[in-house]
């Protein structure tokens, strides 16, 4: 279904921010509500988008592979995305991800067998004084965790994983 | 003293905007559309000395008065894409003191004569961009914005738009491009955005920190504010402190604060009781300042921190202590902006990699000195198509000068 169809409300909504000869303008809010539900945003859904704002396919393409909020494939329902930038390194944020790792079971870049979880390392997010810290990215946004323990977060883990269970 | 920009410090309910008309807000906005004209309102911010605080300190009102007045619409775009390793101020506004940072949007649109201002945040701050559409839509229903202000013939609209994790979309026509709709890559200039900017139409960009001083200047006065600060950098700035201090955290307090009173004072000393290796004042981007007792007492404003080798920026302080080694800082740095090169200019995306590898086979033992990758960090130096490239050199080349004991390896 097009994303025009299953959202028209939001559609409309995003589309009038831009003056009507720069439509491309949408791309980018655009791209966020065709990974809404999967995570992730198929190929259909790029060609829907590239067809509402008159631009190509690769157009789309570019940038979901620029900017990397955007996904083009399934992977973790969230996605743990740890800052080990240098401010929250000083902070412990290295030693943090590391002790993640061997309590996931994973590496960075990978995926907890179950699905639930995608661990990732990146760069700054604005939170170096509440280090260490990280950002979940589900399909339907973002949340910040700050000034975070292991424990906390396994705890975090638990709690998204019985969510999780409850939704199925 | 009072908060003028962290005012939820001392107002807790002032993003509520009842809370924030009650303590004089929207009312400088109003007085700008209905008392003043839209360069009497630029000349005060240009009488009032305000530098933009996102990191390259350019007077605000002359950046306004290089708008061309013969090419319309005009926009205004808000830089809150704060993405600076180091950086945490303009977050804690818009989280905080939402509506002050949206009044200096809109007296910003009046005095350059936008219709439209696009907010334009970083990705993952996905919760504000939430909240301040809600705000905006507030707004709109209080007559605050929409068409035919206060009874005067002037209109505005502000709209976010969500950027999606790219650190080079903080570089002003990098985030042009991207509210297009594009890769957020620099565009090559002149022509500048006060020329050709948002939909090749004139543009003002303003860091979020910059636009929050407004309301306050407009309220109090161009002496007012001068009356903070030093002759160099009126007024007051936040200081986002990390790294090995006691208490991180954002500290707003007038220019000439010096690094002690920062650090010491505010920020609690250096943890475990160690002492201050080095300082880089502007994020991952700075140069390394080589920390003795002297050097703690240097006033922070523009002028002065360039006299020790470094600029102040966006004044998101990195507090570096004396267990750490300054290859292990630049390894750190010179990941962060390999990753987030854009790609478009040679020097920049094959310097970035080659110095990462660079540190890297240091790092592992495979060189024992760091002659070739400070070599490579010059060749980039005044070649890149925009700051980031340029940035990515500072670190290194300084760390290497500056700190060689940190660079040798049996």
């Amino acid at each position: 279904m097009s994303l025009a169809k299953k959202y028209p409300k939001e559609v409309k909504q995003i589309l009038a921010k831009y003056p009507l000869e720069y439509k491309r303008s949408a791309v980018m809010p655009l791209l966020y509500l065709a990974q809404r539900e999967e995570g992730y945003i198929t190929k259909d859904a790029m060609q829907d988008i590239a067809d509402t704002l008159e631009i190509s396919l690769t157009d789309v393409g570019t940038i979901i592979g620029f900017y990397t909020l955007y996904h083009d494939k399934k992977e973790g329902k969230y996605r743990m995305q740890v800052c080990t930038d240098l401010p929250c390194a000083l902070r412990g944020a290295d030693q943090f991800m590391e002790s993640l790792c061997a309590n996931l079971g994973i590496k960075v870049g990978e995926t907890t067998p179950d699905g639930l979880i995608t661990l990732e390392a990146v760069t700054c997010l604005a939170a170096c004084d509440r280090a260490p810290m990280f950002q979940i990215q589900s399909g339907n946004g973002l949340k910040y965790y700050e000034d975070m323990t292991v424990d906390k977060t396994m705890e975090l883990v638990d709690t998204l994983k019985k969510s999780s269970a409850e939704m199925k | 003293m009072a908060y003028i920009l962290l005012r939820h410090r001392d107002v807790p309910d002032i993003s509520n905007l009842n809370v924030y008309e009650n303590n004089g807000g929207f009312e400088a906005f109003k007085k700008a559309v209905t008392m003043m004209k839209p360069n009497e309102v630029t000349d005060l911010v240009k009488a009032s000395g305000l530098r933009g605080r996102g990191g390259a300190g350019f007077p605000t009102g002359m950046k306004w008065s290089f708008i061309d007045s013969k090419s319309w619409p005009h926009y205004v775009v808000a830089n809150a894409d704060e993405s600076e390793p180091g950086t945490f101020k303009d977050r804690e506004i818009m989280e905080g003191n939402p509506f002050q940072f949206l009044e200096g949007v809109a007296i910003a649109s009046y005095a350059v004569g936008a219709n439209a201002a696009y907010v334009y945040l970083r990705g993952e701050f996905w919760q504000i961009a939430k909240s301040l559409d809600e705000k905006i839509a507030e707004m709109e229903d209080a007559g605050l914005l929409g068409e035919k202000l206060f009874g005067a013939d002037y209109s505005l609209r502000i709209y976010t738009h969500l950027g999606a994790g790219a650190y080079i979309c903080g570089e002003e026509s990098a985030m042009l491009e991207s509210i297009e709709g594009k890769r957020g890559q620099p565009r090559i200039r002149p022509p500048f955005p006060a020329v050709k900017g948002l939909y090749n139409k004139p543009t003002v960009i303003n860091n979020v920190e910059t636009l929050t001083n407004l309301p306050m200047i407009l309220a109090n006065g161009a002496d007012w504010y001068k009356s903070m600060g030093t002759s160099d950098s009126a007024g007051i700035k936040i200081f986002s402190l990390s790294g090995r201090v006691r208490k991180p955290g954002n500290y707003e307090l007038p220019f000439g604060t010096t690094f002690r009173q920062l650090i010491y004072e505010h920020g609690g000393g250096v943890q475990d009781g160690r002492s201050v290796k080095a300082i880089m004042p502007a994020g991952a981007s700075s140069s390394f300042i080589v920390v003795d007792e002297k050097v703690l007492d240097t006033p922070m404003d523009y002028a002065t921190v360039r006299i020790l080798g470094a600029d102040l920026g966006s004044a998101s302080v990195i507090v570096i202590d004396d267990t750490v080694s300054i290859d292990w800082i630049i390894n750190k740095t010179i990941h962060f902006f390999k990753h987030e090169s854009c790609g478009k200019c040679t020097p920049c995306r094959e310097g970035t990699y080659w110095m990462m590898h660079l540190i890297e086979d240091f790092r592992d033992g495979k060189q024992t000195d760091a002659d070739l990758l400070l070599n490579v960090a010059k060749q980039m130096q005044n070649k890149c198509l925009c700051p980031l490239g340029e940035f990515s050199t500072m670190a290194v080349v300084t760390g290497i000068e500056r700190f060689p004991q940190d660079f040798r390896k049996a």
